[in-house]
């Protein structure tokens, strides 16, 4: 019989080992899953992995991964400070929206003056406007106690019904004839976040995302409040005699995802989107949540994981177009990623043991 | 600079490659905003898709990718489809504008079709249907059916194709019945079952006893038939399965022809930008069976109005016809010009309640 041992310390090898035993799970059952499907198991994961990446046109998907994985990695950095406190921010789509929307709102407000100061500004107004949604949950928090996982959840809603309201009203597009929609910022070159060099996918949220990275990493390898964060994660009551603030933590971490995911908002909505419409969100900031705990909630492993994911958006769209398959096929296939990941992560913190069972 | 030299590189050498496969093969995509089972718009963009397949057989070959979000998404699934050798690529939601011209500018020998927007370019055309012609039948059917006067209309969003058909659907129920009022509860989405349910019960519990919706899925159909009493109509398509009640008819797109037509085009090579806008007559909007839960009369009448507006004798947006705020809109005997359809943002004198901003 098999019983589950807790072991003393979480085993590092596992730690690693687990998104990589993962992926490889779920890749079989994936391949399982599509030919249930009627499709060649081989070449659907073959064209979701190594299409996007090597094959004729991999000169146009490459470039896509970056765009498609950018916002991903910028949204989850946030989000691993908070969840390695134990603060839980499961609104980063809500703050993504809201920074998008006062990003452009700013940007939009200058037009049609060229001047070299409005993208900077719009920067700062992304990021203002999500780190100000993500204070929200945590006054409540810090103040009265709330919930900040139900709070910042609610919030997207909130947030989704004011970008209606403001594709509708407020930053509609005059010359649009009524319909919904923000001009398209694509078109006005002050605002627009091009790509730094043409065709090669890089725009300035990109560079943020990489440059997040970085800071996270020494954040919590080197600084004292990232020592904080890390403490109040793994040993709460040590973090309580160490002197660690609650209040400020819950402040920081909250504020600071709030903020990447609004400047992850702006520069989606000034670059690839380029409009403030009703649809305009996508669901990044769900899916930075997988992303985060499938990277481990290191910041070099949130880089990884962003990328992969991005595969797995590219590689299924390619899938669905070349061979035919439906696209809740490809959605099951990245839910399982988070699924086989929470199971075999069983494996950090316990040891299976084979028992023989004694006879009384 | 280097990437648009690579991607027309590839264009061309996918043109080339493309005219050598073009005896056998023509490659036409469909980009679709829904899931391909939605029983709505994308269920009926997806039969004239399999309509192409039936009509052209071998010498067609379809591609197909389903919900997909409008933005940088749909721009990088149409630019697979063309890097992909597809020669003509459908774009089948209103959201899909920009991308669509954007990436058309890439690929200027690809020939793409947008439904429902407005812009077009020398590779692109625009294409939708007056559904507004069948919102006035439903108006007048639900006009002569209601008994608690009170008709709802569950909106997606409030742009001009859909307060279109809320005014030609409430012009003809004050017609067959003066005392007709419209609840309109918008929303904010094309498919989405649990909150078109919720729409539907809420407005049921209004007393509404007439359920017109501008979404895509049957879920306001099963809410109704739950509550009894109620009736329905189908939605872009049939959605036959709630017949004869609460489903008492439906507006059906048929986009197949209109497919066909384009994709033959394509192949003879006489594809030019065009902008279609057909309605009953050419077919492109069906009315589906009108049920026996109709009485007959109200039928008649139903059919009347149809055959009227497929000849062209009747236009539903005929003067007298004042706007929400009393202000003359169009005199006696005057229709509205296509422009000013095309970009309706205001409610005809009547319906209460104002258009969200």
């Amino acid at each position: 019989m098999l019983t589950l041992e807790k072991r003393p310390q979480p085993s590092r090898l596992w730690t690693y080992l687990t998104p990589v035993v993962a992926v490889i799970l779920t890749m079989l059952a994936g391949a399982v899953l599509f030919a249930f499907l009627g499709k060649d198991p081989v070449q659907s994961i073959r064209t979701i992995f190594w299409e996007p990446l090597f094959s004729e046109f991999a000169f146009y998907y490459r470039p896509q991964l970056l765009v498609k994985g950018a916002p991903l990695v910028l949204i989850a950095i946030g989000l691993s400070l908070g969840f390695r406190a134990g603060i839980w921010n499961i609104g980063a789509e809500g703050q993504y929206i809201i920074g998008a929307i006062c990003g452009a709102g700013v940007g939009l407000a200058f037009y049609p003056m060229e001047a070299w100061f409005i993208f900077p500004l719009m920067v700062l107004a992304g990021a203002l406007g999500g780190w100000a949604w993500a204070m929200i949950p945590a006054l409540l928090k810090v103040r009265f106690g709330t919930n900040e996982i139900l709070v910042s959840l609610m919030l997207v809603y909130v947030a989704e019904q004011l970008l209606a309201s403001m594709s509708l009203g407020l930053l509609k597009n005059p010359e649009g004839f009524g319909f919904p929609g923000s001009r398209n910022l694509q078109q006005y070159p002050s605002a627009h976040n091009a790509e730094l060099i043409a065709g090669s996918g890089m725009h300035w949220g990109v560079v943020s995302a990489l440059v997040a990275v970085i800071l996270a990493y020494i954040l919590l390898n080197r600084h004292m409040l990232g020592f904080h964060i890390r403490l109040t994660g793994e040993a709460p009551r040590a973090a309580r005699f160490a002197g660690v603030n609650p209040a400020r933590l819950i402040l920081f971490c909250l504020g600071t995802a709030g903020a990447l995911a609004g400047l992850a908002g702006l520069f989606e909505v000034s670059g690839p989107s380029g409009q403030v419409s009703i649809d305009f969100n996508v669901g990044y900031g769900f899916t930075a949540i997988i992303v985060a705990f499938l990277g481990r909630l290191h910041p070099i492993g949130i880089l990884l994981a962003g990328g992969l994911m991005a595969l797995t958006y590219i590689g299924g769209e390619i899938a669905q177009s070349k061979l035919g398959l439906p696209a809740a096929a490809i959605q099951v296939f990245q839910g399982m990623l988070l699924f086989f990941l929470l199971a075999v992560d069983v494996t950090t913190n316990y040891r299976i043991r084979r028992v023989t069972r004694e006879v009384a | 600079m280097k990437f648009t030299k690579l991607l027309a590189t590839a264009a061309i050498a996918l043109g080339l490659a493309g005219t050598a496969m073009a005896q056998d093969k023509t490659k036409v995509g469909f980009v679709y905003v829904g899931p391909v089972g939605d029983g709505g718009w994308t269920y009926e963009h997806n039969q004239g898709r399999l309509a192409v397949e039936e009509h052209f057989g071998d010498a067609v070959e379809t591609v197909f990718v389903e919900s997909v979000p409008e933005g940088p998404d749909a721009e990088r699934v149409m630019t697979q489809m063309a890097l992909d050798g597809a020669s003509l690529i459908f774009t089948t939601s209103f959201g899909y504008m920009d991308p669509t011209i954007n990436v058309a500018k890439k690929f200027p020998d690809v020939k793409f079709e947008h439904a429902t927007g407005y812009k077009r370019a020398d590779n692109v055309s625009t294409y939708s249907a007056r559904f507004y012609e069948g919102r006035a039948i439903q108006g007048h059917i639900a006009g002569k059916m209601t008994e608690s006067n009170i008709v709802g209309y569950i909106g997606s969003y409030p742009i001009p194709e859909v307060i279109r058909g809320i005014n030609s659907a409430f012009i003809h129920a004050r017609k067959a019945n003066p005392d007709v009022q419209f609840k309109i509860v918008w929303a904010y989405t094309w498919f989405d079952p649990a909150k078109e349910a919720d729409a539907a019960k809420v407005l049921i519990e209004q007393g509404a006893d007439v359920i017109l919706q501008h979404t895509d899925s049957t879920a306001p159909q099963a809410a109704a038939q739950s509550a009894g009493n109620v009736i329905t109509f189908g939605q872009a398509s049939d959605m036959s399965e709630y017949a004869p009640r609460p489903r008492v008819s439906s507006i059906i797109d048929n986009w197949a022809p209109y497919y066909i037509a384009r994709t033959q085009a394509v192949i003879d090579g006489t594809w030019e930008s065009t902008d279609t806008w057909d309605g009953i007559g050419p077919g492109m909007v069906g009315i589906g069976e009108i049920t026996d839960a109709v009485p007959e009369d109200v039928k008649a009448e139903a059919l009347a109005l149809k055959d009227a507006i497929a000849n062209g004798e009747y236009h539903p947006f005929t003067g007298p016809l004042n706007k929400q705020d009393g202000s003359a809109w169009l005199a006696d005997g005057e229709t509205a010009d296509d422009g000013t359809l095309l970009g309706m943002n205001f409610y005809v004198e009547g319906i209460e309640g104002d258009i969200p901003q």
